[in-house]
């Protein structure tokens, strides 16, 4: 693996390899001479939200409403049960994000059903779209449920709980060879939107394909994701969270603090594992611990969001 | 990650040895790939003018066939094709808009 590097802030593979933390694959990177970092964030979370709930918002996707193949033959019901889920928590969230593919070939039936469950969380939804969100020839079904109010191909901002939180869209304009992509008008805009805010309000950046590299070799990556993170290096506390690669996975870098979500839909393989990295088929047993949602604890005053993984089935 | 499994691979040499010096093989004007495991396989073929190029989607996921001002194919979900008839001379480099990490090439004589 290559590219690891964001920026010049000095951050060799060594580091990176460290800081990272594979959970729900079997895969684990340790820290010499110490424990994971990001396991330590997930401990204190744990204490954290017993103790004082602070603001709390749900972040779900990868729900690919639609697909109906092997790894997954309802992938509707695995997110009604995922719904269900939020719905039985103790503590109502603030809101949702939905970090894309929303449905798996963009078809009017399937964004239908997926707002039919969803809606039933009765939850506020912030959306971005994944690139099976915009696969009708006119991308219109998307832009027309959940583009209102957006820019471009559908990037936003928005304050909630004194947090800043802004959806990016990486999966348009996408070169042969290259990976996820901004672009530079989405990318003008995000540094004119965080201009003059305050470097202690917490920023949350919430995209579809990850904005760091995890592995080219499958695209999970984005070209000029590393533009964005300039202009959020400032910043005390920034959390970028992302779907698209199905699995847990967490990252710290200075004060940034990457996370990707479960998938409600399918697994997919750790980097490297398989032949490619498309659904994964595992044991009927095994496949609700392997989906699932996150919910993210963010305390007046903390450093760092608290991220909490939920699978299906524990 | 590039699997070949035996019948792409006897695709991808005769592709690469047997076109370059066959000009009349029935098969010649009719030619498949495969989209197995994210990949274009073969992902390089060396055609004459007027062959057709089948492309099948062997995935569970869907895929696109593109090459930028040439052609443009619908998204492929499983076992779609894409059929595309090459009239003009040139090398056609080609990728998957959903996985721009995909990419194949197809050089025309
Ligand atoms: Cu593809």
């Amino acid at each position: 693996m290559s590219g690891h590097d964001h920026g010049d802030d000095g951050v060799n593979r060594r580091k990176v390899l460290e800081c990272m933390t594979w959970a729900g694959t079997g895969v684990l990177w340790t820290i010499t001479g110490g424990v994971p970092r990001s396991l330590g964030i997930i401990d204190s979370a744990k204490a954290a939200t017993a103790a004082t709930p602070g603001m709390t918002f749900l972040q779900i996707s990868d729900s690919h409403v639609g697909f109906d193949k092997p790894a997954n033959p309802n992938a509707l019901g695995t997110l009604e049960e995922a719904v269900n889920k939020i719905n039985a928590m103790p503590v109502k969230p603030s809101f949702m994000i939905h970090t894309g593919d929303i449905t798996h070939l963009s078809k009017a039936s399937e964004f239908d059903n997926a707002d039919r469950i969803i809606s039933q969380s009765k939850l506020d939804v912030h959306y971005v779209p994944g690139e099976h969100d915009f696969l009708d020839e006119e991308v219109k079904f998307y832009r027309e449920r959940y583009g209102r109010g957006t820019k471009g191909a559908g990037w936003y901002s928005f304050d909630a709980g004194g947090v800043h939180f802004v959806g990016l869209v990486n999966v348009v304009d996408l070169k042969g060879g290259g990976l996820g992509n901004l672009g530079a008008e989405q990318l003008a805009w995000l540094e004119d939107d965080l201009r003059g805010k305050s470097k202690s309000t917490p920023v949350v950046l919430f995209a579809h394909i990850p904005l760091w590299t995890v592995y080219p070799q499958w695209g999970w990556g984005t070209e000029d994701g590393g533009r964005a993170l300039e202009y959020v290096k400032g910043f005390g506390s920034v959390t970028v969270l992302n779907g698209h690669i199905h699995q847990v996975m967490q990252k710290v870098e200075g004060n940034v603090t990457f996370h990707t979500a479960r998938s409600t839909a399918f697994p997919q393989p750790a980097p490297g594992a398989a032949a490619s990295p498309g659904p994964m088929k595992v044991e009927d047993a095994k496949l609700r611990s392997m989906l699932g949602v996150a919910s993210i604890n963010f305390k007046q005053n903390e450093q760092r969001l608290a991220i909490i993984d939920t699978p299906l089935q524990g | 990650m590039k699997r070949l499994n035996r019948r792409d691979f006897g695709v991808a040499v005769a592709a690469a040895i047997l076109l370059p010096v066959t000009t009349a093989r029935a098969d010649d004007t009719n030619l498949e790939i495969h989209i197995d495991n994210f990949t274009f396989q073969p992902a390089e073929l060396s055609i004459k003018v007027g062959t057709t190029v089948t492309w099948t989607n062997r995935d569970d996921i869907p895929h696109t066939v593109v090459s930028a001002g040439k052609f443009r194919s619908k998204t492929l979900d499983t076992d779609d094709k894409f059929t595309f008839t090459f009239t003009n001379a040139g090398d056609y480099k080609y990728f998957c808009s959903l996985h721009p990490h995909m990419t194949g090439m197809i050089k025309v004589e």
